[in-house]
């Protein structure tokens, strides 16, 4: 190996925060390869996917409105991933929270009332909970790997809300379309900026980043968190009980994702379809790793997952580029932030060199 | 033993200034060292002095940054393990390089070199087994031997390679010392037989009774070389501790308290087939009273500790804290009754490797100490308290910001030992609470423990570092496969009794035993 | 009986994906590392090894080309965990959501083509046998290299000498670098290899299961082949076991929807995937089971340094 790796004192605070922007750079590099590689031009590309969709102000309201969901999900997952909770679900119960607060809609469709939307909201996080409590009970009570669990919860999610809007919740006059009928205005979340979708949900994923915030700085569960993540051993000679993390993680996923859930259907959809999410479940975790696992940081790596959707759209449009992109940008990512990661805790060196010298 | 080498032998292995240094740390500085064919030469020198160092070197773990290795004369490089034992140099390492899960077996063929004969390899270690007493059954699987045992594999493992020279690192730490006896039985036969031992160890009575000659490691350098018939115990530990220490007080006269801790009928069934089953253990601590529980590392020693801490719950009735019953209690409501408990492992089950001093200080005393309260922290008042800490125990470490695996473990183990002492328990159970950790470090925490009794505080020290117990404890049992012995007396005791204590005899014959103090 | 040859020669394709990804998962668990990427590795193998088949009409290039490009992927995996010591469960989720992306986006072309599928190759006289001849002996390529592949696995962990130091690295890491084994090597070989299994499996289900291309035609079947090595408690013979039931359990919900039980279709395509869980339930209760058998040191990241 021509590189080698000496390990730092203690961590460099500096790499917390420049890994990110590191990787963010070797992609947008990678990406000018890439496009090259498709035979685009990588400048027309690159503006494309980065500067051309915040040209407008629909462009602006459009990237809250996809960073909603991704930065609630992330910041209430990142608590998860900090206490060693893979709860990798987030999709399956962002479509359960949807199935719930969207089946309040759907039951009082004819009537009208300021409480629909709230009741709505609390169906939406405890259909999200619910679906995550399964994988909590198992995991917990049978010791099964969360992470398989709440996978295959996913795929179940998907299913029985393509069984729902196939079957029983079929809108009737919607000329055999598999969809629900569409919210009435009280169930509908009010739009918070003229000329765009921009809607309520986005205040609350701001207050949710203030929320995690001070679990994580300030609460004991917050500390709880942090140690069972790092030292499970270390958390039960403190006197923590492992036991109430996991379902504490995976309840707090399970409810951000079902908010999630219920945004979408309430909000940019207005009915039930078989699909009502990109994947936001899944680049959620991105969002989470890029956002450092910190609230701030996620609101950041948000806007960004957000404006690679917008950008695979708007390059889909004008260049003809396929919408896979935008996933290979996202993974890419990733992968470039955990190799850059290792910065945060080692140095790196030409093997040939010798190691520091002695103080 | 093997008479000292004449001076006109050429030796084995000769080592010339050599040097190696870790980030921070110059762990070997210009170390010469030199052994002859047949020889039992001692490595002495405190933890932390550099000793591991230099072996890992010798066996091709470790690149030197400067100085040369000469076998049989020859300067020679040696990059691996693997070059090493084709030149005849052979390891026990003091924290085994064992698979738990393989058998015996597995475990010598994978000590070998690829295409051996597995039948012929089969009669070698049954050979073997017989000449040098070290009875094994090679299908067994690891994770069911004592640690003993296991220490017999790697010995097994050395010899089928037939070396010139076999290096152990600190073999006896892990054994009774009747198994001591039957190890040195077994390295005199060896030695007559032509081989060489390199002993690495900081037990001076071994190196007395084992080795012909002695080279002192102190901070890195070589401080002695020394033919070890011309020296005493005491002139050797001079040496090793240099000036810097003076010799530990002996116990003071305790001031009989109450039972604090009461253990009645402990029983508790092992967790997993990796653990060991705790059987009817009963014991009294009383205040102002160090109680020392020796025993082979494995014998239970966690498991009891976190039954008495609350990591595990018992049975009601089980364990007593002034006379409260709390089988059924949490680690923090136990605090609440005056419990500190250290465990052994002091990363990732002591202290949080990634969290900084503040945090880590926080971890046991938030309650007790209301550094946290209706759920949320107070970061100001942690942050003290770890400086608080820091500051009384001589922590070296950058401020309370300092991740805890940034310390060494000298430093760590002061931080843990004075987080849990700061919180003035009026009961303390501690688990090898000078394990690796360097003299300087040792002694500053045995001095806390001493005062600590002396105050008042009822104090379990459960150690395999049997010098350590007749040092610093008033009375003394033994721990073996989960149960605990009858207790003693120190002054009442000689260390070969209580080796029958921990190689499983429940009472002595003839000695009186002292339930409480 | 008329039915039955018939539906166990689905089952065998059903299977047979399965067992490719979850034997090479077992091989990489065994050496100590956690790769959660399979279902990456397969959508790659699975679009690569048609594209390949679209361009050259050969199907061992495609085979081929499917096995690089699951073991290029997971040569990724192995320099980031083994050479970046990143953690193992982000970097093999991350190449999960990765190969998805990419799989999608080289299929571009690609969807909507057909193709015949692998040829049949009886073994002569052998697959005449009435019954056990066109069930064992009348198979594609793939088929009868995942019945070799099992004993093969088996036979190396158990028998040969790299088996045993696989083992032994998966064990402790530690014990297995101050003894002199090359652990990162040797890990990196693992993934490798269960990576090549993974595109494999991908492979399999592109050019025999169903061969075209959709986005995301695995299915989740990555994520059960995890869940496979966990059920079969790293043991080749019961991955094989674990493999068929679970082939049997897709092609039962099949048949059900195909006859028409009076079930949501939907209802019954949960079925392989409820059943994952309730398989991973039953076997992860007993922890002491899974603690004996799984490789001591998995997910945990190793610095040779110390």
């Amino acid at each position: 190996m021509l590189l080698k790796l000496i390990r730092r004192p203690s961590p460099s605070r500096a790499m917390v925060w420049l890994s990110p922007l590191i990787a963010l750079a070797l992609t947008l590099l990678s990406g000018v390869i890439l496009f090259a590689f498709m035979g685009v031009d990588p400048a027309g590309a690159l503006y494309a996917f980065f500067v051309e969709p915040l040209t407008s102000r629909y462009g602006w309201g459009e990237l809250a409105v996809k960073a909603t969901p991704l930065v609630l999900i992330a910041v209430a997952l990142s608590i998860g991933f900090r206490a060693g909770v893979w709860n990798i679900g987030a999709e399956g119960q962002l479509i359960l929270g949807a199935i719930c607060g969207g089946g309040i809609a759907l039951l009082f469709h004819d009537i009208e009332g300021f409480w629909i939307l709230p009741l709505m909201i609390l169906c939406g996080i405890a259909g999200g909970m619910a679906w995550a409590a399964i994988p909590a009970f198992l995991r917990t009570r049978f010791n099964a790997n969360e992470i398989l669990v709440s996978l295959m919860l996913t795929y179940v999610a998907g299913l029985f809300l393509s069984y729902l809007v196939h079957g029983p919740w079929r809108d009737t006059d919607g000329f055999n379309f598999p969809e629900s009928r569409v919210f009435n205005a009280s169930a509908t979340l009010p739009t918070i900026l003229s000329g765009t979708r921009l809607h309520l949900g986005a205040v609350m994923a701001l207050a949710v980043v203030v929320a995690g915030w001070v679990l994580i700085a300030r609460t004991l569960i917050g500390f709880q968190v942090k140690v069972i993540g790092e030292a499970p051993a270390a958390g039960r000679y403190a006197g923590f009980s492992v036991r109430r993390v996991i379902w504490f993680s995976l309840l707090l996923g399970g409810g951000a994702a079902g908010l999630a859930g219920l945004i979408e259907v309430a909000g940019p959809i207005g009915q039930l379809q078989p699909s009502i999410s990109p994947g936001y479940g899944f680049t959620a975790i991105i969002v989470a790793f890029v956002g450092r696992l910190h609230p701030l940081g996620v609101l950041f790596a948000g806007l960004l997952m957000a404006l690679s959707y917008l950008g695979g759209e708007s390059a889909q449009i004008t260049l003809n580029l396929p919408l896979a992109v935008t996933g290979v940008f996202q993974g890419m990512l990733l992968f470039f932030l955990l190799a850059c990661d290792v910065l945060i805790h080692y140095r790196i060196r030409p093997a040939s060199a010798s190691a520091v010298k002695p103080s | 033993m093997s008479a000292s080498p004449e001076p006109a032998t050429a030796p084995l292995l000769e080592l010339r200034g050599m040097t190696r240094s870790f980030p921070g740390v110059l762990a070997n500085d210009q170390v010469d060292l030199s052994i002859a064919p047949g020889e039992i030469h001692a490595l002495l020198g405190e933890n932390g002095a550099g000793k591991s160092t230099l072996v890992k070197m010798i066996y091709g773990i470790l690149k030197p940054d400067a100085g040369e290795i000469l076998w049989k004369g020859e300067v020679t490089e040696i990059p691996s393990p693997a070059f090493a034992r084709d030149l005849g140099i052979a390891m026990v390492f003091q924290h085994f390089s064992l698979f738990d899960s393989l058998t015996v077996f597995e475990n010598i063929i994978l000590g070998m070199d690829a295409g051996e004969d597995s039948a012929r390899l089969r009669r070698d270690i049954a050979e073997i087994s017989a000449r040098y007493g070290l009875p094994l059954d090679p299908d067994r699987h690891v994770y069911t031997l004592s640690v003993g045992e296991r220490q017999r594999i790697e010995i097994i493992r050395c010899l089928l390679l037939k070396p010139a020279l076999l290096v152990m690192d600190e073999p006896t730490s892990v054994l009774t010392p009747q198994e001591v006896d039957q190890l040195f039985e077994t390295l005199r036969q060896l030695a007559d037989e032509g081989m060489s031992i390199l002993y690495i160890s900081h037990k001076l009575a071994e190196i007395k009774a084992l080795c012909s000659h002695a080279t002192i490691l102190r901070g890195g350098r070589v401080v002695d070389s020394v033919a070890v018939d011309q020296e005493t115990p005491a002139t050797l530990a001079a040496k090793m501790m240099g000036a810097a220490l003076a010799a530990e007080p002996e116990p003071g006269e305790r001031v009989p308290g109450e039972t604090r801790l009461a253990l009645e009928n402990l029983t508790l069934d092992a967790a997993d087939e990796f653990g060991i089953p705790l059987r009817n253990i009963s014991l009294q601590v009383r205040g102002g009273e160090i109680l020392g529980i020796a025993g082979v590392a494995g014998n239970g020693q966690d498991e009891l500790l976190k039954a008495i801490s609350g990591e595990t719950r018992a049975t009601p009735g089980a364990v007593r804290i002034d006379g409260n019953d709390c089988g059924h209690l949490g680690p923090n409501d136990r605090r609440m009754l005056g419990l500190a408990t250290i465990p052994e492992e002091r990363l990732g089950h002591g202290a949080v490797p990634g969290i900084d001093l503040t945090g880590n200080g926080l971890l046991t005393a938030f309650r007790r100490l209301k550094l946290a309260t209706r759920g949320f922290i107070h970061w100001g008042a942690s942050g003290r308290f770890a400086d608080s800490v820091v500051e009384r125990f001589r922590v070296k470490a950058s401020g309370n910001r300092a991740p805890a695996d940034s310390l060494s473990g000298g430093n760590l183990q002061k931080f843990i030992v004075g987080r849990e002492i700061c919180q003035d328990p009026e009961l303390l159970v501690v688990s090898q609470p000078t394990w690796g950790v360097d003299a300087g470090a040792a002694r500053t925490i045995h001095d806390a423990l001493r005062a600590l009794a002396a105050r008042g505080t009822a104090v379990l020290v459960i150690s395999q570092d049997l010098d350590e117990l007749m040092r610093i404890s008033h009375r003394i049992a033994a721990i073996c496969a989960g149960s605990v012995s009858a207790t003693y007396r120190v002054g009442d005791v000689s260390a070969e009794q209580i080796g029958l204590l921990m190689a499983g005899t429940a009472e002595l014959d003839g000695v009186e035993a002292v339930h409480a103090a | 009986m008329e039915t039955l040859l018939p539906t166990l020669l689905t089952i065998i394709t059903a299977a047979t994906p399965l067992l490719y990804a979850a034997l090479g998962e077992m091989v990489t668990e065994k050496s100590g590392v956690l790769n959660l990427g399979v279902e990456g590795m397969m959508l790659v193998g699975a679009v690569v090894a048609f594209a390949a088949m679209h361009a050259t009409g050969s199907a061992s290039v495609a085979i081929l080309a499917g096995l690089l490009a699951g073991a290029a992927l997971s040569s990724i995996f192995a320099v980031l965990v083994l050479g970046f010591q990143s953690s193992q469960v982000a970097t093999g989720l991350a190449l999960t959501i990765f190969g998805i992306g990419l799989s999608a986006l080289l299929g571009q072309g690609l969807v909507g083509v057909a193709y015949n599928g692998l040829p049949k190759l009886p073994i002569p006289f052998l697959s005449e046998i009435p019954f056990l001849g066109p069930l064992l002996f009348d198979h594609d390529i793939l088929v009868y290299g995942s019945f070799v592949a099992v004993p093969l696995v088996a036979w190396f962990l158990a028998r040969t000498r790299p088996g045993l130091v696989l083992r032994a690295v998966g064990n402790s890491h530690d014990a297995a670098h101050a003894i002199g084994y090359p652990v990162l090597r040797i890990r990196f070989l693992a993934i490798l290899f269960g990576g090549a299994m993974a595109g494999i499996a991908g492979a399999y289900l592109s050019l025999a299961y169903s061969p075209l291309w959709i986005e995301n035609m695995s299915a989740g079947r990555g994520w059960i082949a995890l869940a496979l090595v966990v059920f079969a408690t790293w043991r080749p013979w019961r991955v094989l076991a674990g493999a068929y039931l679970f082939g049997g359990i897709t092609i039962l919900q099949l048949h059900a929807q195909a006859i028409g039980v009076g079930v949501p279709p939907q209802v019954m395509s949960m079925l392989p995937y409820v059943a994952t869980i309730v398989v991973l339930v039953l076997i992860s209760r007993d922890q002491n089971k899974i603690k004996l058998n799984a490789p001591g040191c998995i997910g945990k990241p190793f610095h040779p340094t110390a």
